[in-house]
C-alpha cells in the first residue's frame, strides 16, 4: 500500500480507546471510521452501543438496589443511575460486584440531601447482594453449645460464617430497607433513629434483622476473634440490659458462625 | 469435525448427568425456570449458562445449577472475556472462567468475537472488532491463551453488529475461518446473529452462510431480534433476545441444518424471560425441526468425523 493511502486509512482507524470514550458520552460525535452501508458515520447506529451500554448497567443497579428505586419512583431512580454509569463504569465483568459506590453518589448528590438515610439503604442492599454470593458454609448446629462444659462457654472464641456480617447506620435504614423490600408502607418509622443490622445467610436465603446495637458490640467483638465471654462483658458496658440469651439465640438461628472452639483448645477439635 | 468434544480438565464434581452436549435443542438457564424445568416430564437436550453468572463463591446460584447439572448436560457460554480485547485478556477473568469449566464440566465453552472491557472498565455489551490483519492475530493469539488454560478447545460466536469499520480489509466470514484455521477453535454459529449483521449492513444471509465455515460449527444459536431504523430510514435490527425467533431466521436454521446435520441447537431468550412453557415451545420447534434432518448431513467433513 502507497504511503499516502495508509495515512489516510490510518486517519479512519477507530482504537478501543476513542470508542470506549464515546459510549458513555452521548455528546461526543460518533467516530469517523464507523460507517453504515450507505458510507457514512451514522449517529442512529452508533447510538445502538451507546444505549445497549446504558441499558445494561443502569439495568444492573436497578437490579442491585430495589429498595432505593421503590424510595424515589422509577424515573427519578434511572435518571440518577444513568448519571452514576456515566462516570461510575464497572472495573470488573462480575456484574453482581456492581455497585460500591452508589450509596456515596446519592449521598453526595445535593437534590437528595433531605434524605440522609438513602446512603444506608443503599449500603444494606449492597451487602444483601454480597450475602448472596458469599462462600458456602455449614453453620454450628443449634446444640453446639452443650458440648462444653457450662462454666468454660465464657472461653468459647467462633469462626465466622463467610455469608455474614454487620451494619449499623445513624438512620433507621434497617426498617426502611426492610419496607421497601417487602413493598410495605414507612408508616411509622422515625428515619432519624438509629438502627443496626445482621446480615447472614442461615439456609440459602439472606436474612437482614434489626439487632440491638448492643449487639453489634457482641457479635463484632466475636467476629474480632475475642472470647464469648469478653464479648458478653463489651455489650454489657455499652447497655446493662443487653440480653445475652436472646443474642445467643440469635446467632444459632442466623447461622452467624461456621464453628466454636475454646480458646486455648489446639485447632481442629471444633464443637461443630 | 472441530466441535466442541471436550477434553475436560481433571474436575472436582461428579454429576449423575453426562458431559457431552446431544444434537438436540437446549435453553439458556434462567434463575426463575430452575423448578419449572426440575419439576417438568419434557427433558431438553441441554441448558446454557453465562459463565459469569457462577463466578460468585457460593449461595443460591450455585445450588440451583448443581441441581441442573445433575440432570442435564450444560455449556458454558462466556460474555466478559473481551477476546478482541486491544489490551490483552485478564488473566484472573480466565482463571475465574476455568473454575468454573473445571466444577461443571460442561460439554462446550464457547465466548464472542467482541469487546467489552478497555482501561480497566467493564461494558457489559458486545462491541465490535474490524476485519484487519491485526486484529485477526491478536483474537488468535488470545484464543490460545484461554484454549492453554482451559486444555480444550473453545468455540467462538459470530456477533451482530450495527456498524461498519472503514479499516477491514476482509470479510466477516474470512476473517472467522481463518481465526478457526489458525487457532485451532470450533465456532459458534448465531444464525439470528447473521440475519442482524446482514441486514444491518445489507448482503445476503444465505450468501454468508455458503461462506461460512460450517465444518468448523459446533453449536447454533437462536433468538429474537427487534427492529429499528437508522438515519437513513434504513431497517436496523437489533439483537434483542427478548422474543420469539423470526420466521426468515427460523428458514436459514432449516436450510442450515439440512447441510450439517443435527447439532446442539440453543435458544436464547434473556431479556424480558418468559414464562417457562413459552421458552420451550420455542426449544420443542427447533427439537421438532432436528428431528426430521438427515442423520446422515451432506457435509462430508462433518460426517467423516461423526462416524469416528
Ligand atoms: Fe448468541
Amino acid at each position: 500500500m502507497p504511503a499516502r493511502l495508509s495515512e489516510l486509512s490510518d486517519e479512519y482507524n477507530v482504537t478501543q480507546d476513542t470508542f470506549s470514550s464515546l459510549l458513555l458520552d452521548p455528546e461526543l460525535p460518533c467516530p469517523k471510521g464507523l460507517v453504515s452501508p450507505s458510507g457514512k458515520v451514522d449517529v442512529k447506529r452508533f447510538s445502538v452501543y451507546r444505549n445497549n451500554v446504558v441499558v445494561g448497567l443502569t439495568g444492573a443497579i436497578a437490579d442491585i438496589f430495589p429498595a432505593i428505586q421503590r424510595l424515589l419512583g422509577e424515573e427519578a431512580f434511572m435518571s440518577l443511575a444513568r448519571l452514576f454509569v456515566a462516570d461510575n463504569p464497572p472495573t470488573s465483568p462480575l456484574m453482581f460486584q456492581y455497585g460500591s459506590g452508589f450509596a456515596a453518589f446519592l449521598e453526595a448528590f445535593e437534590p437528595l440531601k433531605d434524605y440522609p438515610y438513602l446512603g444506608d439503604v443503599a449500603r444494606i442492599e449492597r451487602l444483601w447482594l454480597d450475602c448472596f454470593h458469599a462462600a458456602d458454609a455449614e453453620p454450628i448446629a443449634p446444640d453446639a453449645l452443650s458440648a462444653f462444659p457450662p462454666e468454660s462457654l465464657g472461653d468459647l472464641v467462633f469462626e465466622p460464617h463467610p455469608a455474614a456480617c454487620l451494619f449499623s447506620s445513624q438512620y433507621a435504614a434497617v426498617s426502611i430497607f426492610s419496607a421497601n423490600r417487602q413493598g410495605a408502607s414507612m408508616e411509622g418509622i422515625n428515619p432519624a433513629a438509629p438502627e443496626d443490622c445482621l446480615i447472614s445467610r442461615p439456609d440459602a436465603q439472606v436474612d437482614v434483622r434489626h439487632i440491638p446495637q448492643a449487639a453489634t458490640v457482641f457479635f463484632q467483638t466475636l467476629f474480632d476473634g475475642q472470647t464469648l465471654g469478653e464479648a458478653a462483658n463489651a455489650a454489657s458496658s455499652q447497655d446493662p440490659e443487653f440480653d445475652i440469651s436472646m443474642a445467643i439465640s440469635t446467632m444459632l438461628e442466623a447461622g452467624v458462625f461456621t464453628s466454636c472452639k475454646l480458646i486455648n483448645e489446639e485447632p481442629g477439635s471444633t464443637g461443630q | 469435525m472441530l466441535n466442541a468434544t471436550p477434553r475436560p480438565i481433571p474436575a472436582d464434581h461428579e454429576y449423575l448427568a453426562e458431559c457431552s452436549v446431544p444434537a438436540r435443542a437446549g435453553a439458556g438457564l434462567n434463575g426463575q425456570h430452575v423448578d419449572d424445568i426440575l419439576s417438568d416430564d419434557y427433558k431438553m437436550g441441554f441448558f446454557e449458562v453465562h459463565a459469569e453468572n457462577y463466578m460468585g463463591e457460593g449461595g443460591l446460584p450455585h445450588q440451583a445449577l448443581t441441581q441442573i447439572r445433575n440432570n442435564f448436560p450444560i455449556t458454558v457460554h462466556g460474555v466478559g472475556l473481551s477476546i478482541g480485547s486491544e489490551r490483552g485478556l485478564d488473566e484472573d477473568h480466565i482463571e475465574r472462567l476455568a473454575k468454573v469449566v473445571d466444577r461443571y464440566q460442561p460439554g462446550i465453552v464457547s465466548e464472542h468475537l467482541a469487546w467489552s472491557t478497555h482501561d480497566n472498565h467493564y461494558y457489559n455489551d458486545l462491541l465490535p472488532v474490524p476485519y484487519d490483519q491485526a486484529t485477526l492475530d491478536r483474537v488468535v493469539s488470545h484464543i490460545g491463551q484461554v484454549q492453554d488454560r482451559l486444555k480444550r478447545p473453545i468455540l467462538l460466536e459470530n456477533p451482530s453488529t450495527y456498524v461498519a469499520f472503514e479499516q477491514s480489509t476482509m470479510s466477516e466470514t474470512d476473517f472467522i475461518t481463518e481465526i478457526a484455521r489458525r487457532a485451532g477453535c470450533g465456532l459458534l454459529l448465531d444464525i439470528n446473529n447473521v440475519f442482524v449483521s446482514a441486514t444491518n449492513h445489507k448482503y445476503s444471509p444465505e450468501k454468508y452462510l455458503s461462506e461460512f465455515p460450517l465444518g468448523h460449527v459446533g453449536e447454533i444459536h437462536l433468538a429474537g431480534h427487534a427492529e429499528d431504523k437508522d438515519d437513513d430510514g434504513e431497517t436496523l435490527l437489533i439483537d434483542a433476545h427478548d422474543r420469539p425467533v423470526a420466521d426468515e431466521v427460523w428458514k436459514l436454521y432449516q436450510d442450515v441444518v439440512t447441510q450439517m446435520g443435527p447439532i446442539p441447537t440453543l435458544i436464547e431468550w434473556d431479556n424480558d424471560v418468559p414464562e417457562w412453557h413459552i421458552l420451550r415451545r420455542e426449544v420443542k420447534i427447533a427439537e421438532a425441526i432436528l428431528d426430521v434432518v438427515p442423520e446422515h448431513p451432506l457435509l462430508g467433513e462433518r460426517h467423516a468425523s461423526a462416524a469416528e
